[in-house]
């Protein structure tokens, strides 16, 4: 037992539980935190933007699987995490956000930067606490760890009063006990309904799986590509779970919904058994949900009760950890290998739609030629982070993930400005892997400070910008679904940003070529002490096909037949 | 559209309405009435929650409630087999002429005149919705000045 300052203990505690990265923002109220940081063993990387902390600790949750730990002082800096805090938790992402709080004697009086960081936050986190003394600082951090990466991983605010971290007070060490009556960690399923499934798969003439994020977070890819082999189920894993089963493979149909491939909406349409696991049904993947699988009993596998029903009702629900759920499947379900009609079917759907854009030329450069071109060079042995737009959507249908963890997107929200952050934070997590964010021209603007967070660090993170000079993805559908009125997409007026890269001291490429586009990636993967920005000269009015149009049925897709 | 009762235990400390309301409102489900308060034990307190909607409303509701942390118990409580009562203070005008006929009124409800003033005087009843309703309609002839009605509590019968 020592007297200690509640900030001291808080960051001994985060050391017990495993943290040996913060990604952070200091300010007035956080600096008794930063000063027990400036004697601590755990590693803090400086962001220039507390977005950027918040989305570098959501990626290195990705890319680990461990808590990511964001950390920023009152007002501003708790506020400007709240993005990054949304994205998390709409890809249920485990992440524990410390912001500083003013001092509780000032709280609710607008002291200067004070914001209500747990109101604010209320409806985009799992959990959240407000301290007011420094002996609940143990307690509190375990359970939001706890918390985070239970269940349904998630997003955990604690909000740390400046007078709290300042208290001396008797420290026992770090807490292992909880006071969570009401939180209880999911254990079992109901075996009845796994026996009944089954027998469904058994006896299933057309089955389908389709596996999103959750099979990621349970770490079930190999019980998924069992099941998979077992009786040669053919796979379309949603953007959350790209990576969950290897996209090379003769089994994967890559991405179902709106940008998805046309043989995998078809197989959704056609299948007669949907056996979908972590997924929650989301309206870029249904469509119109009259026309969602409309010849298939549905069994749906999830973690969390609530996503049961919530947008599509199923025929056999099991609520529990698909980890588990699957090695009980594997345990009744019978091996069948050979090929039947259905595979046929779907081979035959895969030769006449594939995905396929026009070819590059002299002096021009396809979107989708980059991206083919890095699944080529990595073999999927890399990470992807992405922006949002039609970049996000081209790297999902071109480029193919082997392995899980190495594909991070913000999937639900949609975040701009993710991917750039995500690299760093991805990088410092698997500092083995290249790392590659996939990004756009008005994507990359949004964390573009990020850039002096790399250098300083010297992460060899490269990002490619498919330069349309157009915020594309709007401008596709002002293109098919406004009339051509291009209003306030065009950004031609743009930083040259291969001096904006060199004036932080990283690498600036430009390629306008296509011959050039190998090469370019060839070189800055040889980079090993700093990142690396590729700004490609793209077609600029590509579009991403094939499409379902919003609120149409996913098999009325459009678009790509005549390239 | 029906009406649903249900009763929420949850961890008492300070914010727990506040997860609760934003829920509702966030889910886009509808509040009739709300009413809180402690228990026998002083770590939880008790919410009877009554909304509008279906069956398939109200599943989804109580699954997004139980994801809530501080929530530890939700039960449907069905009208038949639970006592459910409201109370409601009603400040009446009272000429002396009308009084022997509002206290007649009052009888025949088994509620109670608590406060008299020279010409206004408080009747305090407990029952359910309906019965509220009822008083209200026989005493409005009076001339109801002011009213509050608290929200639905609820429990169940026997040994459930």
């Amino acid at each position: 037992m020592s007297i200690i300052k509640g900030a001291e203990a808080l960051l001994m505690c985060l050391e017990a539980e495993g943290v040996d990265t913060i990604f952070g923002y200091p300010g007035g109220v956080a600096l008794p935190i930063y000063d027990a940081l400036f004697s601590s063993k755990i590693r803090h990387i400086l962001t220039r933007h507390e977005q950027g902390a918040a989305h570098a600790a959501d990626a290195y949750a990705r890319a680990s699987g461990k808590v990511g730990v964001c950390l920023a002082t009152s007002g501003p800096g708790a506020a400007n995490l709240v993005t990054g805090i949304a994205t998390a938790n709409m890809d249920s992402v485990p992440m524990v956000a410390i912001t500083a709080q003013v001092t509780t004697s000032m709280l609710g009086r607008d002291a200067f930067q004070e914001i209500d960081i747990t109101g604010v936050t209320l409806p985009i986190t799992k959990h959240s606490y407000l301290l007011e003394r420094a002996e609940d600082i143990p307690r509190v951090i375990h359970e939001a760890f706890h918390i985070a990466k239970t269940n349904r991983p998630g997003p955990v605010v604690v909000d740390i009063p400046k007078d709290v971290s300042d208290q001396l007070f008797e420290f026992e060490g770090p807490c292992w006990e909880m006071d969570l009556r009401g939180y209880r960690v999911m254990k079992g399923f109901n075996s009845g309904q796994v026996v009944t499934a089954a027998k469904m798969i058994n006896e299933a003439e057309r089955p389908l799986l389709y596996v999103g994020g959750g099979v990621i977070s349970a770490d079930a890819s190999d019980e998924v590509r069992q099941l998979s082999h077992r009786r040669q189920i053919p796979v379309t894993a949603t953007l959350m779970g790209k990576g969950a089963f290897p996209e090379h493979h003769h089994l994967s149909l890559g991405m179902p919904g709106m940008h998805g491939t046309r043989y995998a909406n078809y197989a959704i349409g056609e299948c007669d058994v949907l056996i979908a696991l972590g997924v929650r049904f989301d309206d870029r993947v249904t469509g119109r949900i009259a026309g969602f699988a409309p010849r298939a009993k549905i069994i749906h596998v999830d973690i969390d009760a609530a996503e049961i029903g919530k947008n599509v009702a199923v025929n056999v629900p099991i609520v529990g950890n698909v980890k588990e759920v699957v090695a009980a499947l594997l345990e009744r379900v019978e091996e069948k290998q050979e090929l039947t009609e259905w595979h046929e079917t779907i081979e035959r759907w895969k030769d006449e739609y594939p995905l396929r854009y026009g070819a590059s030329g002299e002096g021009r450069i396809m979107p989708q030629h980059i991206i083919e071109c890095i699944s080529e060079l990595t073999d999927g042995n890399a990470i992807i982070t992405t922006e949002v737009g039609q970049h996000q959507m081209w790297a999902a249908q071109y480029y193919k993930s082997k392995h899980p963890r190495t594909f991070l997107s913000s999937s639900g929200m949609g975040t701009m400005g993710y991917g750039f952050p995500a690299a760093i934070g991805a990088k410092v997590a698997r500092p083995d892997l290249p790392v590659i964010d996939i990004a756009g021209d008005g994507s990359i603007q949004m964390n573009i400070q990020e850039l002096g967070t790399a250098v300083e660090q010297k992460l060899p993170v490269i990002v490619c910008i498919l330069n349309n000079k157009f915020l594309g993805m709007v401008r596709q559908w002002q293109s098919l679904f406004y009339g051509g009125r291009y209003s306030y997409t065009d950004i031609s007026s743009q930083p040259d940003f291969v001096k904006l890269a060199e004036a932080y001291g990283a690498v600036g490429m430009r390629v306008t070529d296509s011959s050039e586009v190998e090469p370019a990636l060839k070189a800055a993967l040889a980079v090993t002490d700093r990142p690396v920005f590729i700004d490609f000269v793209t077609e600029r009015e590509a579009n991403v096909y094939p499409m379902v149009a919003p609120g149409d049925s996913i098999a009325n897709m459009f678009g790509g037949d005549d390239i | 559209m029906n009406k649903y009762t249900l009763a929420v235990t949850v961890d008492n400390r300070p914010g727990v309405l506040t997860r609760i309301a934003s829920l509702f409102r966030r889910r886009g489900y509808n509040i009739d009435s709300l009413s809180v308060g402690t228990t026998h034990d002083s770590s939880v307190s008790r919410m009877t929650i009554v909304v509008d909607g279906d069956r398939n409303v109200v599943e989804q509701l109580t699954k997004q409630l139980y994801k809530l942390v501080e929530v530890i118990k939700v039960v449907e409580v069905d009208a038949a087999e639970s006592v459910q009562r409201e109370l409601a203070l009603i400040k009446i005008k009272a000429e002396p002429g009308d009084r022997a006929d509002i206290a007649q009124m009052v009888n025949v409800f088994r509620a109670r005149v608590v406060d008299i003033s020279k010409n206004t005087l408080i009747v305090e009843v407990t029952g359910n919705a309906r019965k509220i309703d009822a008083i209200q309609e026989a005493l409005a002839p009076f001339g109801i000045l002011e009213m509050v009605r608290t929200g639905r509590v609820a429990i169940q019968r026997g040994g459930k």
